[in-house]
């Protein structure tokens, strides 16, 4: 049975299926939960099985099917903010409220959890409030949150203050410094026509920022190449790698460059739709991207005869993530726009040729659509000028960890590892995390490395740890982060994370053996070997790494034990003694027996 | 069988855990080719003898899997003494049947079987010292110690337990052909 | 037109997978999401094989001429093992009580491959048994999440009572119904979906054991027989 406020929903989405996973959101908004029935409901009003609602339902972390309270407390979960001090931040919550991670407090007023990276770990600890992110946690900031949680105000009536996010510009080069004003880039490249166009973003030799590093003048050409009339260009702002933030910034202070980058693209490869898929960890930004919309259909640069060109009709609408790494994947992405469950497509073919609803698609990353808008006001020779012979341009970095200053760095590529810790003010630095969990580690004596494609590439993000940081503690986090994020597609991946991440909790924990070091190594190369998508990929580099160039680290921690008991004996007789009453010594295991 | 022989027999022991002693049955059931066998090996703590605890050995197979602390201690003890040890049986290798029981609260599972059960309305729940307490959950053997081999079957065939032993015997990696791999 | 698999020529005709080309050409590829009938699924990955040096699922992967595929190397046989033996880590196998076993693919590709344990420490998923259908038992603690019945109940019965959800480990079957139970679904018993499970998940009840164990299909023979000759 529908009530009102989700047949509003409903209406507001024109009952299209394939906006469920935005239905899902508001009514996530509305309700706090998605209860059986409310499920059924949307299944039958959409007039898709009640498994398919249900299915898309508990793919997303963001998305509850049980009652998980009326605020629900998210605490950010990267290593960075381990590092700013969430861990003891999160006991006192916990405490306060008398709960256990992850339970819900009995009078069903809040529950306290865990939630990947949320994206501000250069003003960390964070923590998302019923979908709404709070930064810079404080211990007074979380007694100030405790009270307004107990004294029941609706979150949108809580202080402002504690919702603002800061934009950190700590290096500037070209892409932020360049203005192009609205129009003018569009203008430059309706004149030049889509195959002046297409050439002069191949010339440019402008490579996607979103992690491939694929060459976008190609993507663009063989999109407008391909059979059919109807095309789509996406904008991936899913931005869920660890440590990474330079898109959440980019959207803040260069959307209208990116809008115009998606218009130009759509004019250069004949496409009449775009989207944004917005991370949704990043609800501060829908007013800044709707109200850009809003300006630029008002003069004209997005609808109907864009600029004035007869049949170039262009429009572009926002899409919410909701809590899904895989989603920045372009195919789950694409699988997730269509109101799908977030799982990789079987490839080829390609989204340029099969993407959004089967048509040709161009998806890139927030940054290169806004190189490829500067391209076309100032010509891929312009562009030809900064970087190195494989990666032109310039590169954002989202620097933070043991950093005096955190936030983005853009540099030409090129720039050592060693240059961006002296200018980001780290000291004594051990190891930076290039890329993301998904990226590589370096060592001290990597310093002298590169960020290119040629050398290390990089999709942005920068975690500095220093000399007093655990590397496998570190190792440990992105293991976790991975096992959260699998999406269960492939067996490889979908079993192999959740092994990796308890080898490490026990090789953290001093608990583990000699076994579990040769099984990590067995356990990533399978996944490395057969996984369906760059998660699984990549979701044994750090301990890879890590297994490599910090090796002491792991055998340290490690008794001269091939095997050791994988759980604890003595906490196994703990139900049992419970039972019984009993306490004398046969009811327990004695220290040391074991081993 | 292969003419190298070993200077010296194999000492063996064998133990059952939480199984049904359906292995050792099995074992026995390589019938009188268990003569030949006892040509090259020699037991020492097993049910088949009258040794309680095992001295230092060659060779350890375990058939059941972890259900209570006296199991644990045994499979410890084993694991010290026996040079190879061999998981023997679905139970040694997954847990078995008894793993089952896993998804279910052991202090439940105490409170049905001695509490609440049919006809037991007035019983206790046994808490003589005496007796190996439950585990939580029941463990395969390897959550505990390192296992060097693996025969599977519940039983293993009398065949498969015939062949590891022979190739073992002759100093070869043991190696089961189709047939003699099988899970039930 | 041929490609090679392990040296061996094998045709193909244009459309056909590398599965479906070794398959006909009586060379069997380990595969257990792989169905005759149903589009490629590509997510159990048991039938990776190299293809010209790289690896790919060879149930995806188009023959084409001149294709160099490696099906049984070291390598590759030791990546399989190691899939099979995570399929069993992550479920609860308890064969000798499975009314499936000997004619369960699982159990048959682990024959195959000779795996002797599940050798991971067994995650002993928590995962529930419906017995509310009158003539089927779904046990989920035995699935594989291969969605051949989830892909034949939407695309030949029209019906999707099986679906998944969840994600990463936790991800799991559910069906068609707000009670989360398959009595109350529409399915029937001539489904489509109650054939294609690999493994013992999906049940016809009261039909387990008429053939009595250890004479069942790969009792008999192996798994790669079976497949290239089933009339046999
Ligand atoms: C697990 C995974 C997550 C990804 N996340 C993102 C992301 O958040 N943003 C992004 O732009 N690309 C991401 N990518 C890369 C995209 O698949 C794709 O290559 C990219 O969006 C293409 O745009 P570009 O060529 O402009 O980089 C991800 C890839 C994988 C495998
Ligand atoms: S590699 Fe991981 S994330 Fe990618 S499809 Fe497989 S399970 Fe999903
Ligand atoms: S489904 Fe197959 S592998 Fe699983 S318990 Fe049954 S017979 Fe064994
Ligand atoms: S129930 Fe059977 S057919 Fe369905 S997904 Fe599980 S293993 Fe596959
Ligand atoms: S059979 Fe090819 S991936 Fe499963």
């Amino acid at each position: 049975m529908l009530h009102r406020g989700l047949s509003e929903i409903l209406a507001r989405h024109r009952y299209e299926p394939g906006r469920l996973v935005q239905i899902l959101r508001d009514v996530m908004q509305a309700e706090g939960y998605l209860s059986p029935p409310t499920i059924t409901a949307v299944a039958e009003a959409l007039r898709v099985p009640r498994s398919q609602v249900e299915g898309v339902a508990g793919f997303y972390a963001f998305f509850a099917t049980e009652f998980r309270g009326r605020y629900r407390v998210l605490f950010s979960d990267n290593i960075t903010d381990e590092m700013q001090g969430s861990g003891e931040l999160r006991r006192r919550m916990l405490d306060a409220f008398h709960l256990e991670l992850g339970e819900v407090s009995r009078d069903g007023q809040v529950s306290v959890g865990l939630t990947a990276c949320t994206g501000l770990c250069d003003q960390g600890p964070a923590m998302l409030v019923n979908g709404r992110p709070i930064a810079r946690l404080t211990p007074a900031r979380i007694g100030a949150i405790s009270a307004l949680i107990r004294g029941g105000s609706p979150v949108e009536q809580w202080p402002d203050n504690l919702f603002t996010i800061d934009t950190h510009v700590e290096r500037r080069d070209r892409l932020l410094d360049t203005v192009v004003e609205p129009g003018a880039a569009l203008d430059a490249a309706i004149t030049r026509g889509a195959t002046g166009t297409l050439a002069e973003l191949r010339a440019s030799e402008l490579r996607g920022r979103g992690g491939a590093g694929f060459s976008a003048g190609q993507k663009w050409t063989a999109c407008a190449a391909a059979p059919g009339p109807e095309r789509y260009i996406v904008c991936n702002a899913d931005e869920g790698e660890p440590g990474t933030f330079k898109d959440r910034v980019l959207l803040t202070t260069h959307i209208g460059q990116l809008l115009e980058g998606m218009t130009v693209a759509a004019h250069a490869v004949g496409a009449q739709r775009g989207f944004i898929y917005l991370r949704g960890e990043y609800p501060f930004l829908e007013p800044i991207v709707e109200a850009a919309l809003a300006a630029r259909r008002g003069a004209g640069l997005l609808g109907r005869d864009v600029r004035g060109v007869r049949g170039f009709d262009f429009d572009i609408e926002v899409h919410h993530g909701a809590g899904a790494y895989v989603c920045g994947e372009e195919s789950a992405l694409i699988e997730s726009l269509e109101g799908k469950r977030g799982i990789p497509r079987n490839r080829p073919p390609y989204p340029v040729t099969h993407g959004y609803l089967g048509k040709p698609t161009v998806v890139n990353n927030v940054e290169t659509l806004i190189a490829a808008a500067q391209i076309a006001l100032h010509g891929g020779a312009w562009f030809r000028t900064l970087g190195t012979p494989k990666s032109a341009g310039t590169k954002i970095l989202s620097v933070s960890g043991d950093v005096a200053r955190p936030g983005i760095y853009e540099y030409p590529f090129g720039v050592t590892v060693k240059q961006v810790l002296a200018d980001a003010g780290a000291e004594r630095a051990q190891a930076v995390q290039v890329g993301g969990p998904s990226g590589v580690l370096l060592a001290a004596h990597e310093f002298g490395r590169r960020i290119a494609f040629e050398d290390v590439p990089s999709a942005g993000a920068f975690m500095v740890f220093d000399e007093t940081r655990d590397i496998v503690r570190v190792v440990d986090n992105f293991a976790r982060f991975f096992a959260h994020e699998s999406c269960g597609f492939c067996t490889p991946c979908r079993v192999g994370t959740t092994l990796v991440k308890h080898m490490m909790g026990r090789l953290t924990a001093g608990e583990g053996s000699r076994r579990d070091l040769k099984d990590l190594t067995r356990v990533t190369r399978l996944m490395k070997s057969s996984s369906q998508c760059g998660l699984g990929h990549t979701a044994g580099n750090p301990v890879v790494d890590a297994l490599e160039k910090f090796k002491p680290a792991f055998v340290d921690r490690l008794p001269s034990l091939d095997v050791r008991p994988v759980f604890d004996l003595d906490a196994a007789l703990g139900p049992a003694r419970e039972a019984t009453g009993r306490d004398d010594p046969g009811a327990h295991f004695g220290h040391g027996e074991e081993t | 069988m292969n003419p190298e022989r070993p200077k010296r027999k194999l000492r063996v022991a064998t133990t059952s855990l939480a199984g049904c002693f359906g292995c050792h049955m099995s074992f026995l059931d390589i019938d009188e080719r268990l003569i030949e066998l006892l040509e090259h090996i020699e037991f020492d703590a097993s049910p088949l003898t009258d040794i309680k605890t095992p001295g230092q050995c060659d060779l350890g197979l375990i058939e059941g899997g972890l259900c209570n602390a006296e199991n644990v201690h045994v499979l410890l003890n084993m694991r010290q003494k026996c040079r190879i040890l061999v998981a023997m049986g679905a139970c040694a290798i997954n847990g078995g049947l008894p793993a089952q029981r896993n998804h279910l609260d052991i202090r439940d599972c105490l409170q049905t079987v001695y509490l609440t059960g049919v006809g037991l309305n007035r019983g206790f729940i046994p808490n003589d010292p005496e007796l190996p307490l439950p585990l939580d959950q029941v463990h395969p053997l390897h959550d505990v110690v390192k296992i060097d081999y693996f025969l599977p079957g519940c039983p293993p065939p009398a065949d498969a337990i015939w062949q590891f032993l022979t190739d073992l015997i002759a100093g070869r990696t043991p190696q089961l052909g189709h047939g003699l791999i099988h899970y039930d | 037109m041929t490609f090679t698999l392990d040296g061996h020529d094998i045709p193909f005709e244009p459309g056909q997978t590398v599965v479906q080309a070794a398959l006909a050409a009586g060379h069997y590829i380990p595969h257990l999401c792989y169905h005759p009938e149903f589009q490629p699924h590509g997510s159990c990955k048991v039938c990776t094989c190299t293809v010209n040096g790289r690896t790919a699922t060879s149930c995806t992967t188009p023959a084409s001429e001149g294709l160099e595929v490696a099906s049984e190397t070291p390598e590759i046989q030791e990546i399989r093992r190691d899939l099979v033996q995570f399929l069993f880590t992550e479920g609860n196998h308890f064969c000798p009580s499975c009314e499936q076993s000997g004619d369960c693919m699982l159990q048959a590709v682990g024959y195959e491959l000779g795996v002797v344990t599940g050798h991971y420490n067994p995650l002993f998923p928590n995962r529930p048994v419906d017995a509310s259908h009158p003539d089927v038992l779904l046990d989920t603690n035995r699935c594989i999440l291969c969605e051949l019945c989830v892909r034949a109940s939407a695309q030949i019965d029209g019906k999707s009572i099986f679906a998944l959800s969840g994600r990463g480990i936790t991800k799991h079957l559910i069906v068609n119904a707000e009670s989360g139970r398959l009595g109350d679904t529409q399915l029937a018993t001539t489904d489509k979906a109650l054939d294609v499970c690999p493994v013992g998940a999906i049940l016809r009840k009261r039909t387990g054991f008429r053939v009595p164990i250890g004479r069942r299909t790969y009792d008999a023979r192996p798994i790669s027989q079976v497949t290239v000759e089933p009339a046999k």
